[in-house]
């Protein structure tokens, strides 16, 4: 697509022209000033922030947090004491205690933040980018580019989620990494959607019939001016959704398509625990801590990505200001 | 109007083609031996590997497969699910009831909660109401399923014992498949009404509540801030401020002026979300082991039932199509100002 024009351009033009767009969406109403100064306002999105923070702190400092057992191959691996099928409780040699066929839990959840990072920034950035692209292309060429991408989106949107991504899992094999694949490729169609309808109204703007009279071509348009500008709100909505992301992993973990078991990850601690629902006879909340450590661990994860998430979403909402 | 419901119905085929053109596309990824292991599973067996694989058609074109299956399609014969272990209409039939039961027990508390929940709290921006419906719509969307439901099941199943998983007891599963016991419907709800047998009825209704609440206390979130934005947006327009002026009461204006209008995007999302509690609740129902169409519809999935897989995302469509059909039908009746055409 991006061919060389053989129109060149002033340097000079069209660089400051683009930095001008740049400065506006960076200035403007919704930008990202007005957004932090709003965030600071709300102690519910400062709370989320701190969630956030704090689950990036541990996953930076697991090495520090939980060393990695001499001899161990894997950091992922979490460290087994012994082969009994009952979980521990909590104690002073496990501060979380231990899962079925003790794996120990606190190994497991310290090392999982990082897991959970990693799933959702990587599947985030990878559904962004198809989201990007085919939204665009759909977006701005219209027609029949736009009916055949557009009624592909609705196809993978008319069938239930989980199951898609089961199917793919299922296809691929399974591993942590076609987790990852799966829920890309049914979570970029929204993505897709919500672009197309941005770039629909700003390719009619000015600033893109300038750039067309300046002789620029459909691939310099498209990447150096309708994107850029129609990108920024589905950025922050998009990175928003790594605490959905993750919870959807953990699922299809709970549903035991995820990784390898003894593999560092929250949604095996949780599958790990599906047995132990009942206590052994007059203690019945004996294994409690096999759903409180990684449920809870979870929903702190998501809840932080969730609070910053609901005062973006009003600040980004047009319709509230 | 009978026109564009007809037209709706003809879209039925097209998502019907493309959801199972991509799933088939999809298992072509595997070779034919791969997908023949779902008969073939005994090692003594793998003789007959050949003859499963040219009596299903794995190895022919993808055209060719895919021709096949809709050519038994259009006969009405769509196949043997081997994770059911039943062809894929009785395995359609059997669960799907039990979803249905399952939605529309959680779909309606989620209803009526979310948009009294959500309208409360655009009425009372910024009080406690509106703070706290905030704090449960967020604590209700950042809680997994599957959290939410193991920790339910230890306390009223673990400690108290008074609510287990599964769709039935052990008596009722007795009762229910013998002749004192007749299955109208397959709703066990209805028909235990029906037979005038309470206690069936009693059982049933205790295996709902704690799958019902579950679904209820994640999905009501989202509507609930769907309606407090979209009655914000409503209350701040001048025919509300007339309204009051003429000196109506302040519930009319909300219930009747405000409100109505705010509905649109609450009934968008609302059948959305219907569509996907009866298209299968995937998670709660493997969670409280709940014999729906969801926890059919993964399995098949994961054990690359190709039949059951086809058979499921056919059913999904149907309802996808549905819900869209009675979203837009569901417009008109509330705004007058939408006409179908």
């Amino acid at each position: 697509m991006n061919k060389k024009s053989t129109l060149t351009i002033p340097e000079t033009q069209e660089s400051s022209g683009g930095r001008e767009d740049r400065r506006r969406w960076w200035t403007r109403d919704s930008g990202f000033r007005t957004i932090l100064r709003r965030v600071k306002k709300n102690p519910l999105s400062l709370l989320g922030l701190g969630l956030i923070f704090f689950f990036v702190l541990i996953a930076v400092l697991a090495p520090v947090l939980a060393p990695v057992p001499a001899g161990s191959r894997d950091s992922y691996e979490i460290p087994q004491s012994g082969y009994s099928a009952d979980p521990v409780k909590p104690s002073r040699e496990h501060w979380f205690g231990t899962t079925e066929r003790q794996y120990d839990m606190y190994y497991g959840i310290v090392w999982g933040t990082r897991t959970a990072f990693k799933i959702g920034v990587a599947v985030v950035t990878t559904s962004l980018l198809i989201g990007i692209l085919l939204g665009s292309l759909a977006g701005y060429y219209g027609g029949w580019v736009d009916e055949v991408l557009m009624r592909f989106t609705d196809i993978i949107l008319a069938f239930p989620r989980v199951v898609l991504a089961v199917v793919i899992v299922a296809v691929l094999g399974r591993s942590l990494i076609n987790v990852m694949i799966a829920i890309a490729m049914v979570d970029w169609p929204s993505y897709a959607r919500l672009l197309r309808g941005d770039i629909l109204s700003i390719k009619e703007r000015e600033f893109v019939l300038a750039a067309r009279a300046l002789g620029a071509n459909d691939g310099r348009i498209l990447f150096r001016h309708v994107i850029p500008n129609a990108i920024y709100p589905l950025l922050v909505l998009g990175s928003l959704d790594i605490g959905n992301i993750v919870i959807y992993a953990a699922a299809l973990s709970f549903l035991g398509l995820g990784a390898p078991e003894g593999y560092a990850d929250w949604g095996q601690l949780i599958s790990l625990s599906r047995n132990w629902i009942l206590g052994s006879s007059g203690s019945p909340f004996e294994y409690w801590h096999t759903v409180m450590i990684p449920g809870g661990t979870i929903f702190l994860f998501v809840l932080g990505w969730n609070l910053l998430g609901d005062a973006f979403r009003d600040i980004l909402d047009p319709r509230q200001k | 109007m009978l026109a564009f419901i007809l037209r709706r119905f003809a879209l039925l085929p097209f998502v019907g083609l493309g959801v199972t053109i991509l799933l088939f596309g999809l298992l072509q990824f595997l070779t034919p031996e791969m997908r023949a292991s779902l008969y073939v599973k005994d090692p003594r067996q793998l003789s007959a590997m050949e003859e499963v694989i040219r009596r299903y058609h794995l190895r022919d074109p993808f055209p060719v497969q895919y021709g096949v299956w809709l050519k038994q399609l259009l006969k009405g014969d769509l196949g043997y699910s081997e994770t059911a272990k039943m062809p894929v209409e009785k395995a359609v039939k059997a669960f799907f009831p039990a979803t249905l039961e399952l939605a529309v027990f959680s779909f309606l508390p989620i209803l009526f909660l979310g948009v009294w929940l959500g309208t409360q709290a655009a009425v009372k921006k910024d009080k406690w109401l509106d703070h706290l419906s905030r704090f449960l719509a967020i604590t209700g969307y950042s809680l997994p399923s599957f959290v939410l439901g193991l920790l339910l099941l230890m306390i009223f199943y673990g400690q108290l014992k008074l609510l287990p998983p599964g769709r039935f007891s052990l008596e009722t599963d007795l009762l229910i498949h013998t002749d004192k016991f007749q299955q109208y419907t397959g709703l066990l709800l209805v028909d235990s009404l029906l037979n005038r047998n309470l206690s069936v009825f009693w059982d049933i209704l205790k295996h709902l509540i704690l799958p019902a609440f579950t679904l209820c206390y994640i999905n009501v979130a989202l509507l609930v801030r769907i309606t407090r934005s979209s009655m914000l947006e409503e209350i701040n327009k001048d025919y509300v401020r007339t309204a009051r002026a003429k000196g109506l009461e302040e519930s009319v204006v909300i219930n009747k002026h405000a409100r109505k209008n705010a509905l649109i995007p609450v009934i968008t999302l609302s059948s959305l979300l219907f569509v996907g509690i009866l298209g299968g609740v995937v998670i709660t129902e493997t969670v409280f082991n709940y014999p729906g169409i969801g926890r059919w519809g993964v399995t098949a999935a994961s054990q690359l039932d190709v039949p059951g897989v086809m058979g499921f995302a056919l059913l999904y469509a149907c309802l996808f199509v549905l819900g869209n059909l009675g979203a837009d039908l569901l417009y008109a009746y509330v705004d007058p100002r939408i006409r179908l055409k």
